[in-house]
């Protein structure tokens, strides 16, 4: 098991989405984050006070996933937040001790494993 | 000044107030209908009519529009404010500067509310000239046709406060602009939804609050006309309101707190060339009728592949048009004291009104389309699809309406040029 933690721009979240809807992962949750990864290109300006913004808006998406999704997820969060501009965001692959689904008290590959009833 | 009505003018410098607080009501309706990270180009669109459209109307505009009684187009005798000042503006109690002034908030709105169509894409430089053409070639000559002697009016047709070159003239010039700039790049297959509805509900009070001007100044007096439709403006909106709300039960189970605010725009638009011309009782059935048909548009609409984005047709032009066709049937000489509409015995007056309801949308539909063609041979309309994606506010103002200042690099006056410290550099 591992857990997939894809740092994306927010204006690619639709596409991630779609992308791992259509590699078929089912379960992850998205959270909106604030991060630096080397992009410097936002310059603002109010009334006098000029500032550079060191942080950008990003989503981060966490996905756990049995060992043999692994590689679609990361494919799936690759494909829908590239643009090929600096700041496109990273991918964390982490390994991931054990996990349970509260409502039937499943664990590890069978809590991260779709059900479908 | 002899000929000058103190009452009456008193009333005109607040109405023409009241009307130009419209133009950032408006700008605070359309900003909350975005995605926030097109909030302050969207607002910036309207601030950018009263700037633009202002300095056009008293250059030319103005005089275009009320110099001489020409049947397509006015004289240049009050360009530059030539002879515009204290003396009474002909056919009214009021100095000519006032009812310039009072003008101009119409020109200033009317320009804005094009911006609905295409917001989110549109780059601001050219919309700013835009503006400035369109202000000159498309409303102050449909404001002559309407209001300053042209041959919609002498020829007989009625519109109180601005039916043809207010509501028709920026709905179907919306639907060109919408055509010629395009669609926004996710249109049609992400979710793009309104950001603050709270927003829009404000920015829908305050154009009804503006509207009292709009319409109660549109007789240019305290008499009988203006209070007409002022009274029209309360009972036509609410009227539309509570239709608003049963077609919204019907359709979805639940009334909506965005329709309601475009239930107050519609029903605001409906009574703007009728309200001092119908009675109170048919104003209520222009309101309630004329819902019915913007509301089914916006709904058609969005089913399209035309991102009319914030619906300017289906609000302004459609429901002026009904408006303005609503007079020739039940205008009242008992009531307006200038002429009775087909139910009262004048066909003629509605074959008048639909003179109206041709041209106006024609002209602003084919004018506009050949004056974005033209500035879209000049320089690009659109932003690329990158900045659309980082937002308008960003990439057109360099501000954001939401910035927290977290991770935000002061730069001094005189660093500008240096490349800063990347917040994430060890060195």
């Amino acid at each position: 098991m591992k857990l997939v933690i894809g740092i994306v721009r927010p204006e690619r979240a639709n596409q991630v989405l779609e992308a791992l809807h259509r590699a078929e992962v089912r379960g992850f949750s998205m959270s909106r984050v604030q991060g630096h990864g080397g992009e410097m290109d936002r310059v603002e300006t109010y009334r006098g006070t000029t500032v550079q913004m060191g942080l950008s808006e990003k989503v981060r998406f966490e996905v756990a996933v049995s060992n043999g999704f692994v590689d679609k997820t990361v494919g799936a969060l690759c494909e829908g937040g590239r643009t090929g501009e600096v700041g496109d965001g990273k991918i964390f692959v982490v390994p991931l001790d054990h996990a349970v689904r509260i409502r039937t008290g499943d664990t590890d590959e069978g809590a991260v494993t779709p059900v479908s009833k | 000044m002899s000929g000058v009505d103190t009452g009456d003018t008193a009333w005109m410098l607040v109405a023409t107030a009241l009307v130009l607080l419209m133009t950032p009501a408006l700008g605070l309706f359309y900003a909350g209908l975005v995605r926030s990270k097109n909030t302050l180009n969207t607002f910036m669109m309207s601030i950018a009519a009263i700037a633009v459209a202002t300095v056009t109307w008293a250059a030319i505009g103005y005089s275009l529009a009320f110099d001489g009684d020409g049947a397509l187009i006015g004289g240049l005798g009050n360009a530059f404010l030539s002879g515009v000042d204290f003396a009474p503006r002909e056919g009214t109690t009021i100095p000519e500067l006032v009812f310039f002034a009072f003008q101009a908030t119409f020109c200033i709105i009317t320009t804005a509310l094009i911006s609905g169509a295409v917001v989110e894409r549109m780059r601001f430089g050219p919309f700013l000239v835009f503006s400035a053409l369109w202000s000159v070639l498309v409303y102050a000559v449909l404001a002559h046709w309407a209001f300053g002697g042209g041959w919609l009016i002498s020829g007989g047709t009625l519109d109180f406060a601005g039916g043809v070159p207010v509501e028709m003239a920026s709905g179907f010039s919306a639907l060109a602009a919408a055509l010629v700039v395009g669609a926004r790049k996710d249109y049609g297959r992400q979710a793009l939804l309104p950001h603050n509805a709270v927003y829009v509900l404000l920015g829908a009070g305050l154009l009804w609050f503006g509207w009292f001007g709009f319409n109660g100044g549109s007789g240019f007096s305290t008499g009988e006309g203006s209070v007409l439709a002022f009274t029209n403006t309360l009972l036509c909106p609410a009227a539309t309101l509570v239709v608003w709300f049963a077609l919204d039960l019907m359709r979805g189970r639940k009334v909506t707190a965005i329709g309601a605010a475009t239930a107050i725009i519609v029903g605001c638009v409906l009574i703007t060339p009728a309200g001092g011309f119908v009675s109170p009782g048919w104003a209520m059935l222009l309101g309630a009728v004329g819902a019915v048909p913007s509301y089914y548009l916006i709904v058609w609409r969005t089913r399209t592949r035309v991102d009319e984005t914030l619906d300017v047709l289906a609000a302004h032009g459609t429901a002026g048009f009904f408006g303005i066709l609503f007079i020739g049937f039940f205008a009242q000489e008992t009531w307006n004291g200038v002429s009775d509409g087909l139910l009262y015995g004048n066909a003629e007056q509605l074959l008048d009104q639909v003179f109206a309801v041709l041209a106006a949308p024609v002209y602003a539909f084919v004018m506009t389309f050949i004056l974005l063609k033209a500035i879209g041979a000049v320089m690009p309309l659109r932003a690329t699809d990158k900045e659309e994606a980082m937002g308008m506010d960003v990439n057109q103002h360099g501000e954001e309406a939401y910035a927290t200042g977290e991770g935000a690099i002061l730069l001094l006056p005189d660093d500008h040029d240096k490349v800063a410290v990347p917040v994430a550099d060890p060195g």
